[in-house]
């Protein structure tokens, strides 16, 4: 496997994938230290400019986690957020910008594991990668 | 410039024996804006909370960031002690450590110090921006409204009456009690539901308080906590209730078998509830077959319905009660039949002669009718062959599904439901009966398939919880609500249509249209800040400039290591 260590930002909203991730923890379920958690209430509200910045700053790899279709607490935001993000990683892979760098997924306040699971794989398939060519650049 | 003090919890070992606390507290000094940064044992321990103010008072400080657990759990304690100091309850931050941290890279212990040091930079980059922020207050109707006349809406109107509350209950069939109605014993006591119900109804009648609409129908909800307006269909004729909270009680339904085990083809082949009437009306078959989980926990309804193991022990009981010769079978893939009362009675009819068979989904019994009557041919597990059971009643115990109306009550209220179509509640152990929207309370087998006991005690939950913002009279709204900038702000309404709350309209102030939110109804999602493309629409304590300093803080730390 790589050396590489990969810095990697996730979006979770509070009421599903935040609180799964917690529920991870509780688990003491372990998993790779390089993702960051920004806590946002709702995946909806995750701005497509800041995916965007991340990633032009050389951030490896962006994850967004909201609660399943069909359960967000705010009823229909995350039905935003999924047609949403595809959109973004169009836009990453027109500008050149390799979309897998670009994550969406769902992880209810249950799914512990799915927690674990998706931060592993993750952080595999950046790796697998590499280094944001972004980083050496300086806007 | 802020004054930001940092101070990072040891949670005893549980952080501690993972990171090393003092390197990110001493990391903590180096920030920008950090004045002083500390750590301590327990953050959250009366001398935890006490060192925090103390520091807050002698270093003057105006932003605090604690590195700890959850904010989930913890993050309304810290912010009650940082208001005793003096400091906005808004320009506290929470970072979490342990359960993002320590606990999920417990072997790698020199990673997870970088980690937390990199979320305490995020954290104190996010704090500088911090605004102090104001709560809203919003006066409360002192009337509430129960959805669904059944036996735990009926509960939560009646404890609600009786705390002198205006109670409003909205009842779609023109009788009252719901599937209890139609059940003339309730197990594992063996109650008659008639006195539960008529007990109930009379508390109704007997008080001014009580306002019992029948064959009613809620078609539209507007408001928020504090300030709904119900509106009901009776008989053609709209009736608006204004009110204070909203009680869904709408309950479940028996599932109709799709022609599964001879249901509808071969005769006595019924389900618990058609038994249930026949036992009311007297009748006591001789021979029954039961077989439980009739289209449940199987795939696309993998589920426990819960009561229907306990309704077929009860049922064999009174039938074996008033005919001792008669023969019964339970045919079942687990009894769950859990508490004290209820194994009492699973053993009794074991006790009493219930034949009880195990079967497997792989095996399911087959039932058919031949010249000598109606069979059940069932494979024995320990005799490992088939078996004829003869039968005159065949009772398919089939689970409590969602009504087919839950959607659509769902949607007038905009709360959600689960993939079985049951509401889901805003946490299943911090907040029970409660929807994740203020003002809007659950109980009753709407939530999941319950026991009357169960659904008893929901209402009555249910109705104390209502009862809070009623009995207060007004309503606090945390500061995290949108708030639209009139300057950048060109009207295009892209919010206005991404907004599930309906909380923003397009208003015109001295010839400018902008977009405003209305503070009550906003539920703090943040949806409509993604939708606008001019930033001008700011979602109070995650704006974009906070986000986007988190974002940068950890670009800087990122950067300055080789990856």
């Amino acid at each position: 496997m790589t050396d590489f260590r990969p810095t990697i930002l996730a979006f979770c909203c509070n009421w599903c994938s935040y609180a799964g991730a917690d529920l991870a923890g509780v688990s003491r379920l372990q998993m790779p230290p390089n993702v960051h958690v920004i806590r946002v209430m709702c995946s909806a509200s995750v701005k497509p400019e800041y995916v965007l910045k991340a990633l032009s700053q050389g951030i490896d790899g962006v994850l967004v986690l909201g609660c399943h279709i069909g359960d967000c607490h705010y009823m229909t935001g995350n039905h935003r957020t999924a047609k949403r993000m595809p959109l973004v990683q169009k836009v990453l892979k027109e500008t050149g910008i390799d979309e897998k760098r670009m994550k969406l997924d769902w992880v209810s306040a249950a799914e512990g594991e799915k927690f674990q699971k998706v931060i592993t794989d993750f952080v595999q398939d950046i790796q697998k990668l590499g280094p944001n060519p972004l980083r050496e650049v300086k806007f | 410039m802020a004054r930001i003090g940092v101070f990072i919890c040891h949670c005893g070992h549980n952080i501690a024996s993972t990171v090393n606390v003092e390197e990110v507290a001493e990391f903590a000094k180096t920030l920008p804006e950090v004045v002083v940064a500390d750590h301590n044992l327990y953050s959250c321990s009366e001398e935890g909370l006490g060192s925090i103010k103390k520091s807050i008072e002698k270093n003057k400080l105006d932003r605090v960031v604690v590195a700890a657990c959850t904010p989930r759990t913890h993050e309304p304690l810290f912010r009650k002690t940082v208001e005793l100091a003096g400091i906005n309850k808004y320009q506290f931050e929470f970072v979490n450590i342990r359960e993002h941290v320590s606990w999920i890279h417990t072997k790698e212990p020199k990673s997870a110090t970088e980690k937390a040091k990199k979320l305490v930079a995020m954290g104190v980059a996010k704090a500088a921006l911090l605004e102090p922020q104001k709560e809203g207050e919003s006066n409360v109707i002192p009337t509430a409204v129960v959805i669904g006349g059944g036996i735990a809406g009926l509960t939560a109107a009646a404890s609600l009456v009786a705390q002198n509350i205006d109670t409003h209950l909205i009842e779609a069939e023109s009788r009252l009690g719901g599937n209890l109605a139609d059940i003339e014993v309730v197990g594992p006591e063996f109650r008659r539901s008639e006195e539960l119900l008529d007990m109930l109804t009379k508390e109704l009648k007997a008080s001014p308080k009580a306002h019992v609409h029948m064959s009613s129908k809620v078609t539209d909800v507007k408001g928020f906590v504090g300030n709904f307006e119900v509106t009901i269909d009776k008989a053609g004729k709209t009736e608006k209730i204004p009110a204070g909270a909203i009680i869904v009680a709408t309950g479940a339904k028996e599932w109709t078998p799709d022609g599964e085990y001879g249901y509808g083809t071969v005769p006595g082949a019924i389900t618990q509830l058609d038994l249930e009437k026949r036992l009311a009306k007297g009748e006591r078959p001789k021979r029954v077959v039961f077989i439980q989980c009739v289209g449940s926990r199987q795939p696309g309804r993998e589920y426990c319905s819960r009561v229907c193991c306990n309704a077929s022990l009860k049922n064999a009981l009174r039938i074996l009660e008033s005919s001792p010769d008669a023969t019964v079978s339970i045919l079942h893939r687990d009894i769950m039949s859990s508490g004290t009362v209820s194994e009492h009675i699973y053993r009794l009819a074991s006790e009493k002669g219930v034949r009880f068979m195990r079967y497997g989904l792989d095996r399911p019994a087959k039932v058919s009718r031949t010249q000598n009557g109606t069979v059940v041919k069932v494979f024995d597990e320990t005799l490992d062959e088939d078996i004829d059971l003869d039968t005159d009643l065949v009772v398919l115990a089939t689970p409590m599904v969602a009504r087919e109306d839950s959607r659509d009550v769902g949607k007038l209220l905009k709360v959600p439901l689960d993939k079985f179509g049951f509401f889901l509640e805003a946490h299943v152990k911090l907040r029970p009966v409660e929807f994740a929207t203020d003002g809007i309370f659950l109980c009753g087998a709407a939530r999941w398939p319950g026991s009357v006991n169960e659904c008893i005690s929901q209402g009555m939950a249910a109705a104390a919880k209502a009862a809070i913002p009623i009995r207060r009279g007004k309503v606090v709204i945390e500061a995290i609500t949108a708030q639209s900038d009139i300057d950048k702000c060109a009207a295009c309404g892209n919010c206005v249509i991404a907004c599930p709350y309906e909380a923003i309209e397009i208003v015109a102030s001295e010839g400018k249209r902008y977009a405003k939110v209305n503070e009550t109804q906003c539920k703090g999602c943040g949806t409509c800040v993604a939708a606008c493309p001019n930033d001008a629409m700011q979602q109070r304590g995650f704006t974009t400039r906070q986000l986007g300093a988190m974002i940068d803080a950890l670009v800087k730390s990122a950067m300055e290591e080789t990856p």
